[in-house]
């Protein structure tokens, strides 16, 4: 009697299980993982094309550096990178990139006093921060730039990210461009070996201790500096000027980037010339195979990345995203098509 | 017919207590004895079998994770040897690694909690078993051990936002302004950093630390103390004399398990240490810890050398672990004989 009892549960259970599961199955789901920059923008992205197509997508935000591994070992139809991969190896792992987002990294200050562009800082000063070699905010270095702005005699928190990220990788592309000693002492990566200060985990992370430690300095994705209502610091660009974080100078920064020839859409956007060129801008980017073995499935993915170039720049720049330009757009849909082949070496885009 | 099943089951019951005595399998020979459905017996023995699968299972993992920690890091054990473990330092762009930081993190917010976890769980246990009124043990002894099943990022992120801004603004200026000659108290008061790491560890440990000596404690036969008492000692001298050298090792094996959590412990750390890879002299300044390391910084990790590296760390942190509770299972074992 209680044996019965039992095994119906079980099928019962293993009923209703499948009953649920199917449908899933039934419907096409495209899979990702990467960047957790863009992840807002993409899981909006996704939601509406969702409720337009009934297609699902299922992207996992686990990091740059997750998202390549994972394209190379092939458990997702498409990795995405805020640092681009350099051609050679895009080459010798038979992937494609291209651009999807762009956006801005902003260094954010806890000063007391200090509030959304008051401050401002020469990429000198910047990198001198960052290399621990100017320890505090009345530092004449600082003041210099800051004429009638009071500074505290405050020490110099500096904040970094903990873990890996591609917001690093944009970062310290910028530190390694405009300052030598950087470039020598440290370097450009997704992770490096930090002269001073403390680490946060995650975008959250950082702006978590920016907002409780006084006198810190971080970086963050613009949004994040945005939401967390925290004081941005104005830098000087590469014509000179002084320019604040917004989308129109993240915008002004990509407007210049010469992207028809950038092999393999490798670019980087950091330092761009341009008098409201937001120094630290940068593009993320979608990896996909050239060689697609199931050319049904890697249709639906392109499908849902032109949708999302088409139908997404609204909804990307209200999370304070910066879209690619239509250009850009236009040279990427001809590259899937040049690029993109199937088993029988067919184009499969459009 | 009910009168003699009741006496039967009485004298089944003397014969299991006879065999269970000596030290034979009572059910297996009773059901034999008295010719019990054969599927039962056979259910006992498959039911045995499963069991020893399940143990056996556990040593199994165990030497597989120690193998599989080992085979992945060769690349690192190949390329740093020995250095490995006296290098300071982590550089991802030029992929060389070293675990010195994080392991000396490790040790000394482990050292720091233990510091200060030893004496508050000595005094609650002591509290708890000995001093508080009767009706009081009971909800103050639960809710001790309940701080111990609160989710460890829980402390971290009160670690963050509620003891590290107190540090900043009152404890650390405070020990600045009178113990500030000490190397150890010097340095911006930031709130995040190896004390405020060692602080909230203590806090997680204290649980473990605490339950388990009270029932140290409690285990000290009364005739002992009462007849201390008897001779006029007075509580405290009750205590120091009779009670904490009664239950010396086994206080010691609490501390060991209280140990052997803070040495792992991932979340609430990464949140407070600061992680960088520095080493000061201060305690105020950020530091690294083994666990937190890999906890930041495995999934970005690309290139076979960072990647083999972190789990040699988990490796390093893996034996560190072992050796510690080797130590308290022989210290406890060697208890448990002396007392006897």
């Amino acid at each position: 009697m209680q044996k019965g009892k039992f095994i119906q549960t079980v099928l019962l259970t293993a009923a209703a299980v499948a009953a649920f599961t199917v449908p899933c199955q039934a419907e096409s789901t495209i899979t990702g993982a990467g960047a957790t920059f863009p992840y807002p923008a993409y899981s909006k992205w996704a939601y509406d094309y969702n409720q337009e197509t009934g297609v699902r997508l299922n992207y996992q935000s686990i990091g740059s550096g997750g998202g390549i591994k994972q394209i190379k070992a092939k458990t997702v139809d498409f990795g995405a990178s805020d640092a681009p991969l350099e051609p050679k190896e895009l080459d010798e792992s038979g992937l494609m990139q291209f651009p999807m987002i762009m956006g801005g990294v902003v260094p954010v200050v806890n000063i007391k006093g200090i509030t959304t562009g008051q401050l401002k800082l020469s990429a000198d000063n910047l990198a001198a921060i960052y290399m621990g070699k100017i320890t505090k905010w009345n530092d004449p270095k600082i003041a210099a730039d800051n004429s009638g702005l009071k500074l505290p005699a405050e020490d110099i928190t500096v904040v970094h990210r903990a873990d890996g990220s591609g917001t690093t990788w944009i970062f310290t592309n910028y530190l390694t461009k405009v300052s030598k000693e950087w470039k020598e002492k440290v370097g450009n990566d997704k992770a490096v070996e930090w002269p001073v200060g403390l680490g946060g985990k995650g975008n959250e992370g950082v702006a978590a201790f920016v907002g409780k430690v006084d006198g810190s300095i971080g970086y963050v994705e613009y949004a994040y500096a945005l939401q967390n209502k925290m004081a941005s610091v104005m830098l000087k660009n590469h014509d000179g000027k002084y320019v604040a974080p917004t989308a129109e100078n993240f915008q002004a920064a990509a407007a210049g980037a010469d992207w028809a020839h950038a092999e393999g859409y490798y670019m980087v956007l950091t330092d761009q010339p341009g008098a409201n060129s937001w120094p630290i801008t940068g593009a993320s980017f979608i990896l996909v195979y050239k060689n697609q073995t199931n050319a049904a499935q890697a249709k639906e993915v392109l499908k849902f990345f032109a949708w999302s170039f088409k139908n997404g720049d609204k909804s990307a720049m209200a999370l304070d995203y910066v879209p690619m330009p239509d250009a850009v757009v236009k040279m990427v849909e001809m590259s899937w098509q040049k690029e993109i082949k199937d088993q029988d070496g067919k184009a499969i885009w459009p | 017919m009910c009168r003699s099943s009741v006496c039967i089951s009485i004298n089944w019951l003397e014969e299991d207590l006879r065999l269970v005595s000596t030290g034979r399998r009572p059910h297996l020979e009773l059901m034999q004895r008295m010719n019990m459905n054969k599927n039962k017996i056979w259910g006992d023995l498959v039911f045995r079998g499963l069991t020893a699968a399940f143990a056996s299972g556990i040593a199994l993992i165990f030497i597989a994770i120690i193998l599989v920690l080992w085979q992945q890091s060769q690349p690192s054990i190949t390329k740093f040897g020995f250095s490995f473990l006296t290098s300071m330092s982590w550089n991802p762009v030029q992929e060389h690694f070293g675990a010195l930081i994080p392991i000396v993190g490790t040790l000394l917010s482990t050292f720091l909690a233990l510091v200060f976890a030893i004496p508050l769980s000595l005094g609650i246990a002591l509290f708890l078993a000995e001093l508080a009124p009767h009706w009081l043990r009971a909800p103050f002894g639960t809710a001790i051990e309940l701080l111990a099943a609160i989710p460890s990022i829980v402390y971290g992120m009160w670690g963050l936002f509620v003891l590290g801004p107190l540090m900043a603004d009152y404890v650390q200026p405070f020990l600045k302004k009178t113990l500030g000659f000490l190397p150890f108290f010097s340095g911006p008061s930031m709130g995040i950093g190896m004390l405020t790491a060692g602080l909230v560890l203590t806090l997680m440990i204290i649980p473990f630390i605490s339950s388990v000596t009270r029932d140290v404690f409690l285990m000290v036969p009364q005739p002992l103390k009462e007849a201390a008492y008897g001779l006029g000692c007075t509580t405290w001298e009750v205590v120091r004399d009779i009670m904490i050298p009664y239950g010396r090792k086994g206080i010691a094996g609490a501390i060991f398990l209280g140990m052997g959590r803070a040495l792992g412990e991932t979340m609430a750390v990464t949140f407070v240490i600061g992680n960088a890879y520095h080493l000061s002299w201060s305690l105020f300044s950020p530091g690294n810890s083994i666990a937190s390391t890999l906890a930041n910084e495995f999934t970005e990790a690309d290139g076979t050398i960072y990647l083999s590296s972190l789990i040699e760390l988990g490796l390093v942190l893996f034996l560190i672990t072992l050796i510690i509770l080797s130590l308290a299972q022989i210290w406890l074992r060697r208890s448990q004989t002396g007392r006897t």
